[in-house]
């Protein structure tokens, strides 16, 4: 696209290229005022969305962002377009694939079968149309099911990561955490750990406990050790029982070699777990984090603005089939995401734009003590994502993360809204749930006595 | 007498294993009351060490040298956390009080992300690295607002010291909101990267005693003076940003400070 140009009120913006159109049509943002690439009025800001109204789906086929000789993300979305899903959208432009979206002739078959004719740039671009109210109806009429020992993503389901983190790894730590959560009915996407100490041995040791504790209460549910895929594929070859591969992605290949990552490596990993054959129910192995401002601060955004850089590493991760993927939306600090307003908005794009492209989207509902935000905010961004279909969220025990220092939601946080919005957990888990006393026959998970006698089963063990 | 401790709280065992805030006890499906109250005030602890100022005034009366007081281009708090890049740049009439000398390393306190920390362990670190110096040439400490890590590379090359060391705030977590930070820079200069300097963190009253920081930190700066560098090549000995020592920074994104 050579230049664009919108007149507003006889004022004429000049946009000189489609990074810039996207970048100034963005929702404002502290991490693209820091990268210089944010609208500088809010008159601009609207002419911008205007302009990318009025732009050919199409026209993101042949324009690439960042440059597709440069960039490997670019090569895999441009050379993985299904052209043949594509075609019910190729005639519309931006604004027009906006209302066709909220249409009711885009039901949830319609966009399942839509997602691979959809590349980030044009999801990105239809979301920075969207009101918040829009990103959740759209959202709601999606359904991404994946599984390995439970089955997450149903409708009427709400699943959940148990984060039992420890400032030393200390196991004793770590189980308190992980029982607290599963008398919350927590856990049942992935109990997931992020390591202090970040070495093989250290996650081999945690791998271990975590795969006897499941072992020990038979849990329908997979661990995971959120160390580098490089550590994964050693423990692997140690022969430790790993269930999914972990790993940080980003949208462009300079910002993934930042995390000493390619996409053969991935690929590497995730044919390493697949041969384990651990999984019950399915085979989706692969658990991926993301997070807008990751390319800007690794200084690998190409002058791309963080919401649609975000998109590109949906699609990395749409490449290797994942269980589960979560935007961990307030974790990057005040100078990407500068205030509640910006993480709930952040937070509501990224879980739309990735259920459109048919990722399996969690979202960690979090901040840091130095954003603009605090509890109330995040009961705001949690009720919004679970009335979207959230495929699930992340809980930590008191809403506090005692080793990364930050705020996400509790395990009442994660019972409270599935009993307010109806959701249960995975059907394996609920069982299971069901069995060891902690649900009830309706499938909720009341409050137990102290001496309730599946605490005392569950915590006897512990 | 053990079942009468578990009927009391079922958690009891596990509590001296970790901080994490466990067995809370549910209100329906909310938090208890106490459990509400205790974690806001946590959450108000942290915010207010981020949004405080340092009383340098108080801290200089206690220091064991003069001092230089300078500023960063980040003018108040808001641009500060906004635009990490202002706090590693020099505010131009800062910078005129700066002038080179024979100097072995140059010190910095800087406020960061919490003025609790600067406040509660600045003083005693100084003292603590102070009294094991053995000699080394120490430039006159400089005290910083609005302060990032990278405020020392400026600070260090306009005094021509071999060495930085910055003190400085960490980023409050609810647990501890006064926590302290060290970052060590050989040849101190604009745009030295993260995984050139070494850091020592968390300390507070339930991590790292100052005491034992001014040890690590004058060990460090000693190999670093002898070897000609800092970062990833002292790393086998103490942690570097490089090698993932920060999880915080190694979960997604790059050290921000």
């Amino acid at each position: 696209m050579p230049v664009t140009t919108a007149t507003l009120g006889g004022e004429r913006h000049v946009f000189p290229d489609l990074r810039a159109l996207l970048a100034c049509a963005s929702p404002r943002r502290s991490g693209d005022e820091l990268a210089g690439l944010a609208a500088d009025s809010e008159k601009r800001r609207v002419a911008a969305r205007m302009a990318l109204a009025d732009l050919p789906l199409s026209t993101f086929l042949t324009e690439a962002l960042v440059p597709y000789e440069d960039d490997e993300v670019t090569r895999l979305i441009i050379d993985g377009h299904d052209t043949a899903a594509f075609a019910p959208v190729a005639h519309m432009t931006v604004g027009q694939f906006r209302d066709w979206l909220l249409s009711y002739e885009a039901d949830t078959a319609t966009l399942a079968a839509l997602a691979p004719g959809l590349t980030p740039e044009m999801v990105a671009a239809v979301s920075k149309l969207m009101r918040n109210s829009d990103l959740v109806a759209v959202a709601a009429k999606i359904r991404v099911v994946t599984a390995f020992r439970s089955t997450i993503g149903l409708d009427g389901r709400l699943s959940s990561r148990l984060q039992p983190n420890h400032p030393t790894d200390d196991p004793l730590g770590i189980a308190a955490s992980t029982l607290d959560g599963l008398l919350f009915g927590v856990g049942d996407a992935v109990i997931g750990i992020n390591p202090a100490t970040d070495n093989v041995e250290a996650c081999c040791t945690l791998l271990k406990m975590l795969d006897e504790v499941r072992l020990r209460f038979d849990i329908p549910t997979q661990s995971c050790v959120l160390t580098h895929v490089s550590n994964s594929i050693a423990a692997m070859e140690k022969g430790a029982p790993l269930d999914l591969v972990f790993q940080s992605v980003a949208g462009t290949e300079a910002a993934n070699r930042g995390f000493g990552i390619d996409l053969a490596l991935l690929g590497e990993a995730e044919q390493a777990a697949l041969d384990l054959k651990r999984g019950t129910v399915g085979d989706n192995v692969m658990y991926f984090e993301t997070g807008q401002g990751a390319a800007l601060s690794a200084d690998a955004h190409h002058g791309v603005d963080q919401q649609t850089v975000e998109t590109r590493a949906y699609a990395v991760a749409r490449a290797f089939r994942p269980l589960l993927v979560n935007t961990v939306v307030g974790f990057i600090g005040p100078e990407y995401l500068y205030d509640a307003k910006q993480i709930i908005r952040a937070g509501l794009e990224d879980h739309f734009c990735g259920k459109l492209l048919g990722l399996p989207m969690g979202v960690d509902v979090c901040y840091t003590n130095h954003a603009e935000a605090d509890q109330d905010d995040m009961d705001v961004l949690m009720l919004l994502l679970g009335n979207a279909g959230v495929n699930f969220l992340i809980g930590v025990p008191g809403a506090d993360d005692v080793m990364l220092n930050y705020q996400s939601l509790s395990y009442h946080d994660v019972v409270g809204l599935r009993h307010l919005l109806g959701r249960k957990p995975a059907p394996e888990f609920e069982s299971w749930l069901m069995r060891m006393g902690l649900a009830d026959s309706t499938g909720k998970v009341p409050p137990l006595g102290r001496d309730a006698a599946p605490l005392r089963k569950l915590l006897a063990g512990g | 007498m053990a079942d009468d401790v578990i009927a009391l709280d079922p958690f009891a065992r596990f509590r001296a294993a970790t901080r994490a805030r466990i067995g809370l006890g549910r209100s329906g499906d909310g938090l208890p009351t106490a459990a509400l109250l205790d974690f806001q005030l946590s959450h108000a602890k942290a915010r207010d060490a981020v949004h405080g100022t340092v009383d340098w005034d108080v801290l200089e009366e206690q220091l064991p040298q003069p001092c230089i007081r300078v500023k960063s281009r980040a003018g108040d708090r808001s641009t500060y956390l906004r635009r990490p890049d202002l706090g590693r740049q020099l505010a131009a009439e800062s910078a005129a009080l700066l002038s080179p000398g024979d100097w072995d390393v140059a010190m910095v306190v800087g406020d960061g992300l919490s003025a609790a920390a600067v406040q509660n362990w600045a003083v005693q670190v100084v003292w603590a690295i102070h009294m094991r110096l053995n000699g080394l040439k120490m430039a006159p400490l400089v005290l910083a607002d609005q302060a990032r890590v990278a405020l020392a590379d400026p600070i260090g090359e306009a005094l021509g010291a071999k060495l930085s060391v910055m003190l400085i705030g960490e980023r409050p977590g609810l647990s501890v909101a006064d926590s302290l930070g060290i970052y060590m820079t050989y040849g101190p200069k604009v745009g030295r990267r993260d995984s050139e300097r070494n850091c020592l963190s968390n300390i507070h009253a339930h991590g790292l005693s100052p005491a034992a920081a001014a040890d690590k930190l004058v060990w460090l700066m000693t190999q670093s003076l002898r070897l000609g560098l800092s970062g990833v090549g002292l790393k086998e000995e103490t942690p570097s940003l490089e090698s993932g020592a920060d999880p915080v920074a190694a979960r997604l994104s790059h050290p921000s400070d």
